[in-house]
């Protein structure tokens, strides 16, 4: 087990490399000129090479790429183009809402998710089969950000129950998490139930019925972990769709997190905190992919790891 | 003599099932994908014809008595805070989003299909490159990838619909290349092989026809997948500028009346849903009528 994970790890790393080195060149990629943009519209050339030189962007660029894995091996970013704090500290300031606001959303799109599923596939065909997936049809085809918009108009500005922007308390969190984990639930509850309908098909769920076990058992203990293990792959992939629909929803709600201090530096051509940001966020997603894979084989004992 | 036209009327009642026959049997039966798959069409002729059936002026039209206005006769969906015809602006953004939805998944399914082929029929040194590059693009967590390429070329519309694109083509790189390798083992190609055929032939003419189901039910569920990307990097305001009446944008433009005049909100939100939901439901449908391995349940 801990030699298949040191082994997924070093798998990644050619992965992360390539990614590292997109976003390196992602200055050079940028029309103009980075020096120019660091120093700003009035500064004198002579600043402008100065900035040039103290930003290392005068050498050549395999020798820049070593200073830059060396920066993000020591959490070293460089600077905010735009508030001139280390991009290091801005983040720093922003993590904490935005991973809630994600966790918050997986937490209960799974939930409902699930629930809705497995109850469309044990009443496959009636009303809460149809009922649960129109609904789940809707969640996907239902843009996060119109849904925000329609979900604050309700239940802030109508009904007045909700707070509508910022992050203060705990029912600041509701709206948001919503909007961002509909989609989700939505996904979970297509993905669930047609795992469910394969799983209830399977000669050892006659089996379990045959033997006369109740419906609640032969559906929760021998239905349910064998429905789960394609679903839980399905999980990772989703929490790579919430870090990047987080980016929308906490615009949405003036939410101050990452998203959108990314929307706000790609405004603002701060390319130290877009470069940032995005490694951040690719990588945060590549090692969930990799704690997914980890959690399959212990739900899935059939899985041997080599 | 007589008995010559009496086969082919023979012929034609014992249902010869082409793949297409076989396909239109099934999908046929469900009525909410047909229901969805004439929505689409008729928004295609919509947005085809749009600038000659709206109303008013989507962008050079303003009604200054009646800013904010709510839904009249005149103004079926409204006015917005710049005195627009809402409704004018909701025909003419099925334009934008049909035109930004269809042509990005198009060259993104063109480019990713071609290198799903060549990646599975040719594997080796070829495979390794092209799936780590897809693993590269994957790497990026949903809509970030389209936003850092935004972010290199600049907003606008155009740069959208080619970041969307990018971002389909790992997608359908990956499930081609899949379908190419289980194919390409199978008898019928080494029997193409055997007769002589090129490897171009055998890719194009025996394993390229095996994968076009896949394609197009990832097709239809895609397109409503990059309108809504399209859309949210114009909400960002990434994408289309002002005055542009794109639906994200819109959208966005609308956040500032919402207290006053949610009703500006409502009517691009109802589009871009009734659109991508009609895809959505396409596809399933699509899906249902394509796969020999489902049936009914």
């Amino acid at each position: 087990m801990a030699q298949y994970v040191v082994k997924r790890l070093l798998g990644l790393l050619p992965t992360l490399l390539l990614v590292g080195f997109l976003v390196f060149l992602l200055v050079h990629l940028l029309p103009g000129d980075p020096a120019r943009l660091a120093a700003g519209q009035d500064a004198t050339p002579e600043t402008v090479e100065l900035v040039r030189k103290d930003l290392g962007l005068d050498k050549s660029l395999p020798q820049q790429f070593v200073r830059f894995v060396g920066g993000v091996l020591r959490w070293d970013f460089g600077q905010s183009l735009r508030t001139k704090r280390p991009v290091a500290t801005e983040i720093r300031d922003r993590f904490m809402p935005t991973f809630w606001l994600t966790v918050w959303s997986m937490v209960w799109s799974v939930i409902f998710g699930m629930a809705i599923g497995i109850l469309s596939a044990v009443w496959r065909n009636r009303w809460p089969d149809r009922l649960g997936m129109t609904l789940a049809v809707s969640g996907i085809s239902f843009p996060a950000f119109a849904l925000g918009m329609v979900l604050m108009q309700i239940f802030s500005v109508q009904l007045n129950w909700l707070p509508t922007v910022g992050d203060d308390t705990w029912r600041h969190y509701i709206l948001p998490s919503v909007t961002l984990g509909a989609a989700v639930a939505a996904i979970m509850a297509r993905f669930t139930r047609s795992s469910f309908v394969d799983i209830l098909g399977e000669d050892f769920i006659r089996t379990a019925r045959a033997k006369g076990l109740d419906e609640r058992r032969v559906v929760f203990k021998h239905g349910l972990r064998n429905a789960l293990i394609p679903v839980v792959t399905m999980m990772g992939l989703q929490f790579g769709f919430l870090l990047g629909g987080s980016i929308v929803v906490e615009k949405v709600f003036n939410w101050p997190g990452l998203g959108r201090l990314l929307v706000d530096a790609v405004d603002m051509r701060d390319y130290p905190v877009i470069q940032a940001l995005v490694l951040l966020f690719s990588l945060e997603f590549i090692l969930i992919n990799l704690v997914v894979d980890v959690l399959y084989g212990l739900i899935n004992p059939t899985i041997r790891y080599r | 003599m007589a008995t010559l036209p009496a086969n082919a009327v023979l012929v034609a009642d014992a249902h010869v099932r082409t793949p297409w026959s076989e396909f239109w049997r099934k999908f046929r039966r469900q009525k909410v994908a047909m229901i969805a798959g004439a929505f689409v069409a008729a928004l295609v002729v919509v947005a085809i014809v749009a600038p000659w059936i709206v109303p008013f002026d989507a962008e050079t039209f303003f009604d200054y008595d009646a800013l904010n206005a709510r839904p009249s006769a005149k103004h079926w969906f409204g006015v917005d805070s710049l005195g627009r015809d809402i409704f004018s602006r909701i025909v003419m953004g099925a334009r934008i989003s049909l035109a930004a939805g269809f042509l990005s998944v198009a060259c993104g399914a063109f480019v990713g299909t071609l290198l799903g082929l060549l990646a599975g029929y040719k594997e080796g040194w070829w495979d390794r490159v092209i799936m780590r590059i897809c693993d590269v693009l994957f790497a990026f967590p949903g809509i970030l990838l389209a936003i850092a390429i935004v972010a290199i070329i600049g907003g606008g519309m155009s740069n959208v619909i080619a970041a969307v694109a990018i971002f389909s083509v790992p997608t359908f790189a990956r499930l081609v290349r899949g379908n190419t390798l289980a194919l390409k083992h199978l008898t019928y190609i080494e029997a193409a092989r055997s007769l002589g055929a090129s490897g171009f032939t055998i890719v194009m003419r025996h394993i390229f026809p095996g994968t076009i189901s896949a394609v197009i039910v990832y097709f239809s569920l895609r397109i409503g997948t990059s309108i809504i990307t399209a859309a949210s990097l114009s909400f960002l305001g990434m994408g289309a500028q002002p005055p542009t009446p794109e639906w994200g944008a819109m959208l966005d433009a609308a956040r500032a009346d919402m207290l006053t005049a949610p009703h500006e909100a409502l009517f691009p939100a109802l589009a871009i849903f009734l659109t991508v939901l009609a895809f959505n439901l396409l596809g399933d449908g699509l899906r249902d009528a394509l796969d020999p391995k489902i049936e009914r349940r």
